[in-house]
């Protein structure tokens, strides 16, 4: 299975395009908060950019909060989401542990569903898609587009 | 989001309370420079002075914002404590995408507080929070600061002021999310006068968009264009730094408080020399992959055995030319080190090198003394300069007082005024020719952005009158036009009226879009009205001799036909505010 990773976030010049391209073309919201990957500043002592997102556990704590079935362990890792069975309870995203699901202000939960069509919108090409089994350290050097 | 209307907060300082105001006129204004000038002649009083605290400060953001590449641009309207007139700055950072997601198409600030305070607000909060303590400190410590204070990390715009704002100066500059800036015109001080140190918008609303492909598919070819064409790579390369050698070459770069406009020495401060000695990383506007952004660091020797610390300083071709080049310091590291100083001190740092320049020269002169610089001023030596920086911003004595009001004020008061170089307010990088400094002079914002006057110098080498002001007036009125979307001016050659018309159909903004063509000369017509009624004579505008002493490539500067093209452009700029 395919999953969205991020290796290069060292790149990031924090333009939120891929954020905005989640919102619009999974969602199809104007957004940088329903995505499933958000992009915050990680002040910190390196001061870089961090990407919020489904790091797809295996299995996903998420699926085993959720009481309705709407979160269901995707094979590889992550989840797989069915809206229409979502009651908005919020268990999904306390039970994350890095603060990767975002609840909007009607309790709907918004996660990456490692698709990739934010990919294309990173400039400097921070984001990546790959199967689960070629994860591994960043390539350094490799040109962005 | 996408309403036939305005939806707009006024935030009153002296009750602490919000009002939400919606507001017409979409079809007429679009948003922006046209929202701007529309709520200033609502909230605005033209004949009272700046500092009233009736007078509004206005955030607008336009129709596309947020949906469109590069539509990442904030207008900040207000008037103006450098010349108590109606004027407009413009900043990106995170201030457009944050007001956007706030649901806010402008946010006006009326009324002042009874002590330093910052507005904490977003689509869900509204707050006025008293903060004594952020009095009197840097734009760095305040920053850390408020980001502890208010949720929201990534999604939230800080606007913040430093000390050359609350001391009310008119070359005190907003900072924006650190590496951008409200910087021309005295915005610093506008906040000042209203004890306002901070204002914090965070994004937290989201909205639906159109059914359909249409402008999915829209978004994907304007973003081609933008990233995959090359179009915009002059602005992600070297950046604008890569001008600096460019004009230095047609003797068009400012040097030493514009005695020169070439020196070899360009080769030290060059965009390549910033980009190989300095460069750390680079940055972006949200909503924008271009990442024009160029920060640069400094490291600096605090103590002995190797004890460092480091800055990271944005750098821009405009920065380095009034800190740089202008100042006769030839030193990136030197240069960054000030650009640091004005950002930290809340100074614009365009102004603030072209008024240390003249109090260069004027020192040189033997005009001033070190009884009013306190530390010598000397062409080329930083480390003056640097303490100047701080002497200026916490206006230092009578001196700095009225340096911080402008080149001008001070040069009227101690003499000098022939070399101050001020072109309405201190000269922008470009001794281009009579084109540019007529267009400076008169421009609505003063600004090298108002109209493309530096290139039509660089590429007409004729004297035609009336050529040269149509260019500039029609110029004006489509820069109006993309400063009403809001867009970044640098995409202006991608936001072409058709595209523009097409991105506005696509969001539902239908009578917009078929009304494209009238929006800019609407606006440019509206934002000369006000100008003009807060008292602008462009009649009355001088030009200081200095600028008819430069030669430029085409030759020394012709003053008859500078005045035909001052007296003409006048005229228009007149005709155009006449109702």
């Amino acid at each position: 299975m395919k999953q969205l990773d991020a290796p290069r976030m060292e790149r990031c010049i924090g333009c939120h395009s891929c954020s905005l391209a989640c919102a619009r073309l999974v969602h199809r919201r104007l957004s940088w908060d329903t995505a499933g990957i958000r992009i915050q500043s990680a002040g910190g002592l390196s001061g870089a950019f961090e990407a919020r997102r489904c790091l797809a556990c295996d299995p996903p704590p998420c699926a085993a909060a959720c009481p309705t079935g709407a979160f269901a362990p995707r094979p590889g890792g992550g989840v797989i989401v069915r809206k229409k069975l979502c009651i908005h309870c919020g268990q999904c995203a306390a039970a994350c542990p890095v603060d990767a699901i975002h609840l909007d202000r009607g309790g709907e939960p918004f996660v990456c569903i490692h698709c990739g069509r934010c990919v294309a919108f990173c400039p400097h090409s921070c984001l990546e898609l790959i199967e689960k089994a070629a994860a591994g350290p960043a390539v350094t050097g490799e040109e962005g587009p | 989001m996408i309403r036939d209307h305005f939806r707009v907060l006024v935030a009153d300082l002296t009750t602490g309370r919000g009002t939400v105001v919606l507001e017409d006129g979409r079809d007429e204004v679009a948003g922006g420079s046209g929202l701007a000038a529309r709520l200033f002649a609502r909230y605005g009083r033209p004949e009272a002075p700046w500092d009233h605290p009736d007078q509004p400060l206005i955030l607008a953001i336009g129709p596309l914002t947020g949906a469109f590449p590069l539509m990442s641009k904030t207008v900040f309207a207000f008037k103006s404590p450098y010349h108590d007139q109606y004027t407009e700055s413009h900043a990106g950072g995170r201030s457009a995408l944050a007001l956007r997601f706030a649901d806010l198409d402008a946010l006006v600030v009326v009324g002042r507080a009874a002590a330093t305070s910052f507005l904490d607000l977003g689509s869900r909060h509204f707050a006025l929070r008293s903060a004594g303590f952020l009095a009197g400190m840097d734009v760095q410590e305040s920053g850390r600061l408020l980001r502890r204070m208010t949720p929201g990390s990534g999604h939230r715009t800080i606007l913040r002021i430093g000390p050359a704002g609350e001391n009310l100066l008119p070359l005190a500059n907003v900072n924006v999310d650190t590496y951008r800036h409200f910087g021309r015109m005295g915005g610093g001080a506008a906040l000042g006068a209203k004890r306002l140190k901070a204002v914090v918008i965070r994004g937290d609303a989201d909205f639906s968009l159109p059914e359909g492909r249409a402008y999915n598919d829209l978004f994907a070819r304007v973003y081609t264009s933008v990233t995959a064409s090359g179009m915009m790579k002059k602005y992600h390369d070297l950046g604008t730094p890569a001008n600096l050698e460019a004009l230095n070459e047609i003797r068009s770069l400012p040097w030493r408080n514009l005695q020169a406009t070439s020196d070899p020495a360009i080769e030290q401060i060059s965009g390549q020399e910033f980009a190989d000695r300095t460069l750390l990383r680079n940055s972006a506007c949200s909503g924008c992959p271009v990442g024009c952004i160029h920060v640069g660091y400094v490291r600096e020797r605090f103590m002995d055995e190797h004890r460092f610390l480091y800055r990271q300083v944005a750098y821009d071709y405009e920065p380095i030319f009034a800190l740089g080049s202008m100042l006769g310091v030839t030193d990136t590291a030197a240069v960054l080190t000030l650009i640091d100083a004005a950002e930290q001190t809340g100074l614009d740092a365009m102004s603030a090198g072209v008024a240390l320049a003249w109090a260069t020269e004027a020192s040189e002169r033997g005009i001033l003394s070190t009884r009013e610089t306190i530390d010598p001023l000397s062409f080329g030596e930083s480390a003056g300069f640097l303490r100047a920086i701080h002497h200026l911003a916490g206006a230092a004595n009578p001196f700095y007082a009225t340096l911080g009001r402008g080149t001008l004020v001070a040069a009227n008061e101690y003499g000098g005024a022939d070399f101050a170089c001020v072109l309405g307010q201190e000269m922008a990088g470009y001794a281009t020719g009579e084109t540019f400094f007529v267009a400076q002079s008169l421009g609505f914002r003063h600004s090298h952005l108002d109209t493309g006057a530096y290139s039509y110098d660089q590429k007409n080498g004729g004297q035609d009158v009336a050529a040269a002001v149509r260019f500039l007036v029609d110029d004006e009125a489509s820069r109006v036009a993309l400063t009403s979307m809001v867009a970044c001016l640098f995409a202006r050659s991608v936001y072409t009226d058709t595209v523009l018309a097409e991105c506005l159909d696509v969001l539902g903004y239908g009578p917009l879009a078929v009304g494209l063509s009238s929006l800019g000369p609407r606006v440019q017509k509206l934002r000369w009205q006000t100008r003009l009624a807060t008292g602008f004579a462009p009649a009355a505008v001088s030009i200081p001799k200095r600028f008819l002493q430069v030669s430029t490539w085409k030759g020394p500067i012709d003053s008859t036909y500078l005045d035909q093209l001052k007296e003409a452009y006048a005229q228009a700029i007149l005709d155009l505010g006449s109702s």
